[in-house]
């Protein structure tokens, strides 16, 4: 690879040919302001329209300034990042932007987070000219069960277009028109509800501004909290916990399961419940489906299907519906944890509590969009009302610990409450890529074996890897495991298995980019791959600390079956903890002429 | 996110399909399927975008951004007699928007919209390649060249006696 060295700012500096002004400065500490520009370098995806022109630099010899962020740089190049006239100009493109761009800061949802407002701070902009009979583009909001579009606030990055189509392949984001009327948005501009939109919230994630947000059921939890005739049962998913602390300006990778468990008390919550829990029952029956169907295949039944297909993963579950109704019968029929915690909360422990259905409140706190939707399915509600109540992100639930004067950071460490509270090592890295299946290994190898499992961290599982193999061998049997994490790996599995070219007995895949700790709802990561290596090392961390580290040998959930469930994938199991999939594909009627 | 219905003709549905296939469904060939399909159609409706998109194995959504982006698709029926002023630079500065205004005037219709009888349509687009008969007019295949505001009514009544 040759070098090329050139001036920044004054100061030399040598990269390799092929690199961009931007990155080049970056190397020296110079951090050029961008807002298009999205660098995802876990994923080799860069997005760099060049159109917004925030990133301007002058260029000695040239002509027009030069967008850094798509200007490759060339020997000898003289760059200057901060002169008069860059400053001046970086000044009026951002003042154009703003002068179409509602003035709704104090109100915005993204306020505090908004990468609009922190360049409006950093370039210095006191007023905003160009006002007086400018046209300002509107469009109506977009309401959906997890995702909210304002589109008068999108700037056209095209950031949410590059997750929705390169990263994920879910196509439901598009640009459309052209000049001034130029927008993202769904096909024939209908609602996102409408699309194939998975509510991955990946879009979300990467939104600079307050276009692309998530619904806010904060005000719901805290009605339901005021209200003395209810009680409110409250769940955190595995991912919260180990990233949580970032809002709160803990270093990635902080573990806060127990300040979060306390947090959640002061709240007022009655009872402060785990998803681990409901993961290792995830595991109890996806694992026993899963040697279910294993076991009719070594008996040479050629109808089975396989690979089995986790399904916890409610934006893996919309994506197959909508884009692989063909395949609806190879996934799991096992429910989400999240569902399968609601299914018994509202059953179960409503009834050990002496608590009717319709005074129990549940809340659930995911790392996750599309969880809020997936609550609202109906085949998830008992004469209509809903296993869960109402799913909140994390960063949702850094705002209401921030709004009731607490912080994660000086809170004590609390437990969770028994019995719904109480999890294994193997619940908890449900989490991150990897975890579910490795979960599902070590109780399916004892299950299958009838020895006990002594080695029970499946390193060959883990990574970061877009798409994993691994063999796992069963005492004899070797068993074919399949790992995609984004939905775009997770379409070359199903590719795969569509053509008949999969050799997988089994395949995790889990929408987001890293698992759930790369939730459309984390903290925003920025496409920073060491942050979620960090998360994914929080969670491995609290696996190992755990005194269980198999599903089956959690008492609680060994208690549950005794006294409530039976057997794993019994009629009460069925009826609880398993659903159905539909197609969700537009469907293409012939009329006959 | 939920499914949806469209529906199309069985005729038309084989057609469209038999459009995609003579480019190999191709998803690279996008523009000149949906270019093939509107000079049999008339038109991009929805139905037709949903049927080239799963087609051509892409997203409905890169098929509506890339008719929405060209002005030469259009996802309204045209009239029978499509009239179309080029407002490129040339026309534009001979004169070609009072044309355009002329012809609004007469046949009380807006840009991209289409009479009642279903007849003609007005719609602009941009330079021809003929500058040097500029501004120019085209109705349906026919070309105008030179045109000023007071011919507009005698092209009009050019059409006016045919079905």
């Amino acid at each position: 690879m040759s070098l090329v060295k050139l001036t920044i700012d004054g100061q030399q500096v040598e990269v390799e040919k092929g690199t961009t002004i931007y990155k080049a400065a970056k190397k020296l500490g110079i951090d050029i302001p961008v807002l298009c520009y999205m660098d995802l370098h876990n994923m080799n995806i860069e997005n760099k329209p060049g159109g917004c022109r925030i990133c301007v630099v002058e260029v000695e010899g040239r002509r027009n300034l030069a967008p850094s962020c798509s200007t490759n740089v060339d020997e000898g190049m003289v760059v200057r990042t901060s002169s008069m006239r860059v400053i001046n100009a970086r000044r009026t493109v951002l003042e154009f932007i703003l002068s179409d761009h509602p003035k709704d800061c104090l109100t915005c949802a993204k306020s505090g987070h908004c990468e609009l407002q922190d360049l409006a701070v950093k370039l210095g902009v006191r007023e905003i000219p160009y006002q007086d009979n400018a046209e300002m583009s509107t469009y109506k909001v977009d309401y959906s069960p997890s995702i909210i579009r304002e589109m008068d606030k999108c700037v056209m990055c095209r950031r949410c277009e590059t997750m929705c189509n390169d990263v994920q392949t879910v196509g439901a984001l598009f640009a459309i028109n052209r000049g001034f009327d130029a927008v993202v948005a769904p096909a024939f501009e209908m609602d996102l509800q409408k699309s194939t939109c998975t509510y991955c919230g990946q879009c979300v994630a990467v939104c600079p501004t307050g276009a692309l947000t998530e619904v806010d059921n904060t005000p719901n939890v805290i009605r339901a909290l005021a209200d003395p005739n209810k009680k409110v049962v409250v769940q955190t998913a595995p991912a919260v916990r180990a990233a949580l602390g970032e809002e709160f300006g803990m270093e990635a990778g902080t573990l806060v399961t127990g300040q979060m468990a306390a947090a959640l008390r002061r709240l007022g919550f009655d009872y402060v419940f785990d998803t681990d829990f409901a993961a290792d029952l995830t595991i109890m029956e996806e694992g026993t489906e899963l040697l279910g169907r294993l076991n009719k295949f070594l008996a040479g039944d050629k109808e089975v299907k396989l690979p089995i297909l986790t399904s916890c993963c409610p934006g893996w579950v919309n994506f197959f519906e909508a884009q692989f109704p063909d395949m609806l019968e190879i996934p799991s029929t096992a429910r989400s944890p999240q569902q399968m915690f609601g299914a018994i909360a509202k059953t179960y422990f409503a009834d050990k509590i002496s608590v009717k259905r319709e005074d129990l409140v549940v809340v659930s706190i995911m790392p996750c969009v599309a969880k809020k939707y997936e609550s609202e399915r109906d085949e998830f509600a008992t004469n209509g009302n809903p296993d869960v109540d109402f799913a909140i992100t994390t960063r949702e639930l850094a705002h209401l610990i921030k709004q009731s004067n607490m912080d994660i950071n000086t809170l004590p460490k609390e437990d969770f409450d028994s019995p719904m509270g109480e999890s294994t090592g193997a619940g908890v890295i449900f989490g991150v890529t990897g975890g579910v299946i490795e979960a599902a290994t070590r109780t399916a190898y004892e299950i299958h074996t009838g020895k006990t499992l002594e080695k029970v961290d499946f390193e060959q599982l883990r990574g970061l890897e877009g798409i994993r193999k691994a063999e796992v061998d069963f005492d004899g049997l070797k068993l074919n495991i399949g790992i995609a994490h984004g939905l775009g790996n997770a379409r070359k599995l199903l590719e795969d298995i569509r053509s008949g070219k999969s050799e997988f007995h089994a395949i995790e895949i889990m929408a987001c980019p890293g698992g759930c700790i790369g939730g459309g709802g984390q903290p925003l990561h920025h496409g920073d791959s060491t942050i979620l290596k960090k998360r994914a090392e929080a969670l491995y961390r609290e696996d190992k600390g755990k005194a269980i580290r198999k599903s089956h040998e959690n008492p609680h959930i060994q208690e549950l079956y005794k006294n409530f469930l039976g057997e794993p994938m019994s009629d009460k199991a069925h009826h609880l903890l398993h659903t159905h999939y539909d197609s969700k594909k537009p469907e293409i009627r012939v009329k006959e002429d | 996110m939920s499914g949806y219905k469209i529906e199309l003709k069985k005729k038309d549905l084989e057609t469209l399909k038999e459009v995609c296939k003579s480019f190999n469904n191709d998803p690279g060939e996008l523009i000149n399927v949906l270019h093939k399909a509107q000079s049999i159609f008339g038109y991009l409706p929805a139905e037709v975008q949903e049927v080239v998109a799963e087609e051509l194995n892409i997203p409905v959504a890169k098929v509506y951004g890339v008719v929405t982006f060209y002005s030469f698709f259009t996802m309204k029926p045209k009239g029978r007699y499509p009239i179309s002023i080029c407002t490129g630079t040339a026309c534009y500065v001979r004169g070609a928007e009072k044309v355009l205004d002329e012809f609004k005037r007469i046949l009380k219709l807006e840009v991209g919209e289409t009479s009642e009888d279903g007849k003609f349509s007005i719609s602009c687009l941009r330079c021809v390649g003929a500058c040097g008969l500029a501004p120019v007019v085209m109705v349906g295949e026919k070309t105008y060249g030179r045109v000023s505001p007071d011919e507009v009514r005698k092209i009009i009544e050019e059409y006016e006696d045919m079905e």
